[in-house]
C-alpha cells in the first residue's frame, strides 16, 4: 500500500474554463458580475430596474440561469439589450462551461458589462467560478437576518451585498442593522447597499457602486477580483 | 445539492490517475473540504458512496479532511482557527486579519495497492 500525493482542485476543469473566460473578459474589457441569491430575493427585478435605467447605447448583456423556463430572459430582453437564458435542466447552479457555451456567437468587443443571473440558490453557486470579476449576493428582508451566518460561503466570496425589498421593512421582523452586522462578521470587506426594486429606493446607490466598479476595472485595465 | 457533481469530479480525477497507473488498484482518495467551500462533507460522502457502489472503482473509500476557516494577523504573524466568526487576533486584538484557509476543495492523496 502506498500513498501518492494528488495536489489539485476538485473542480480543476471548471477552474480552467473559468480562467479562460476571465482572460477573454479582460482582453475585451468586459466587467462580468455574477448575481447570487435564494429564489425570490429579487435578482431578476434588480436587473430589470438596472437595465430600465440604462441609456440605449449602454454596452451591456445578460445571461439568466434557471432550472426550467426562459421566463427571466424574456423579462430581461424587453429593455433592448442582449439577453440569453441558460436552462440547466435540473442543475442547481451555473458552471463555467455553461457560460462559455452561452457566449457563443456574441461579440465581446461590443460589450462593457455582462450580468450573469445565477440559479436561485445560496449554496451551490458559491462553489463554481464563472470567470466573473465579482460575485454580488442579494438578500431580501422577507428572509432571515441570520442568513449570512447560515450560508457563510457566498457572503464570504461576494464583493457586494444588496439588501432588497426594504419597502417591506415595516411589515416584517427583519433587523437590518443585525443583518449588516452578520454579513460583516463573515466578510469584513463586504460593501452593502439597501434597495427596493418596487419603489426604486436605494437604486441610485447601487448604480453608483456599479459605476465605481466599472471605473476601477477600466483603470486597472483588467477586471480582476479584489 | 451539488455534492453529486463534486463527488463525480473526484471520481473523474481518480480515473484520470488510474490511466497513468495501469493495473494499480486505488483503495482511498483524500479530499480537503473547507468550511467556506460551500460543500457539505456529509452530503459529499453520501453521494460519493452512491456513485462508487457497483462502479469500476468500488470499493474506493473517501477520506474527508475538514478544513476550518483560518486567519493570520498581519501585525504579529500569529495564525489561528476562526471560531464563531471571531476574526480578531487572539494575541494582539487587531480586528483586521487575513483569511488564509477555509476555501479548500482539493484532492490531497490517493492510496494505491500495487499489483
Amino acid at each position: 500500500m502506498s500513498r501518492v500525493p494528488l495536489e489539485r482542485k476538485v473542480l480543476s476543469e471548471n477552474e480552467h474554463i473559468a480562467a479562460g473566460l476571465r482572460e477573454r473578459f479582460a482582453r475585451h474589457g468586459v466587467l462580468c458580475l455574477n448575481f447570487i441569491s435564494a429564489p425570490g430575493a429579487g435578482k431578476t427585478a434588480l436587473l430589470e430596474r438596472t437595465l430600465e435605467g440604462f441609456p440605449a447605447g449602454r454596452r451591456v448583456a445578460v445571461l439568466a440561469g434557471d432550472i426550467q423556463t426562459d421566463n427571466d430572459a424574456r423579462r430581461l430582453a424587453r429593455f433592448g439589450f442582449p439577453a440569453r437564458q441558460i436552462t440547466t435542466a435540473g442543475a442547481c447552479h451555473l458552471d463555467a462551461r455553461m457560460i462559455e457555451r452561452a457566449l457563443e456567437g456574441w461579440d465581446l468587443e461590443a460589450l462593457d458589462l455582462l450580468f450573469i443571473e445565477n440559479v436561485g440558490n445560496l449554496v451551490c453557486p458559491s462553489s463554481y467560478d464563472l470567470g466573473e470579476a465579482a460575485k454580488i449576493v442579494l438578500l431580501s428582508v422577507a428572509e432571515g437576518e441570520d442568513k449570512p451566518l447560515k450560508y457563510p460561503s457566498i457572503f464570504f466570496k461576494s464583493e457586494l451585498l444588496i439588501v432588497n425589498k426594504i419597502d417591506l421593512l415595516p411589515y416584517v421582523p427583519f433587523d437590518l442593522a443585525r443583518a449588516r452586522e452578520n454579513a460583516l462578521r463573515v466578510q469584513p470587506a463586504l460593501e452593502i447597499v439597501e434597495v427596493s426594486c418596487t419603489t426604486g429606493q436605494g437604486l441610485d446607490a447601487w448604480q453608483r457602486w456599479l459605476d465605481r466598479r466599472q471605473a476601477r476595472a477600466a483603470a486597472l485595465g483588467i477586471p480582476l477580483p479584489l | 445539492m451539488h455534492e453529486l457533481g463534486i463527488a463525480n469530479s473526484v471520481l473523474e480525477a481518480v480515473r484520470a490517475e488510474a490511466r497513468l497507473h495501469p493495473g494499480a488498484r486505488f483503495t482511498k482518495v483524500g479530499v480537503r473540504v473547507g468550511e467556506l467551500s460551500g460543500v457539505e462533507p456529509d452530503s459529499l460522502s453520501f453521494c460519493f458512496e452512491a456513485l462508487v457502489a457497483g462502479s469500476d472503482l468500488a470499493p474506493l473509500e473517501l477520506a474527508i479532511e475538514r478544513c476550518p476557516r483560518r486567519h493570520r494577523c498581519p501585525a504579529c504573524d500569529v495564525s489561528f482557527v476562526v471560531v464563531d466568526y471571531e476574526l480578531a487576533c487572539p494575541q494582539c486584538g487587531k480586528a483586521q486579519t487575513d483569511c488564509i484557509g477555509g476555501e479548500e476543495l482539493e484532492l490531497s492523496f490517493l492510496e494505491v495497492e500495487q499489483p
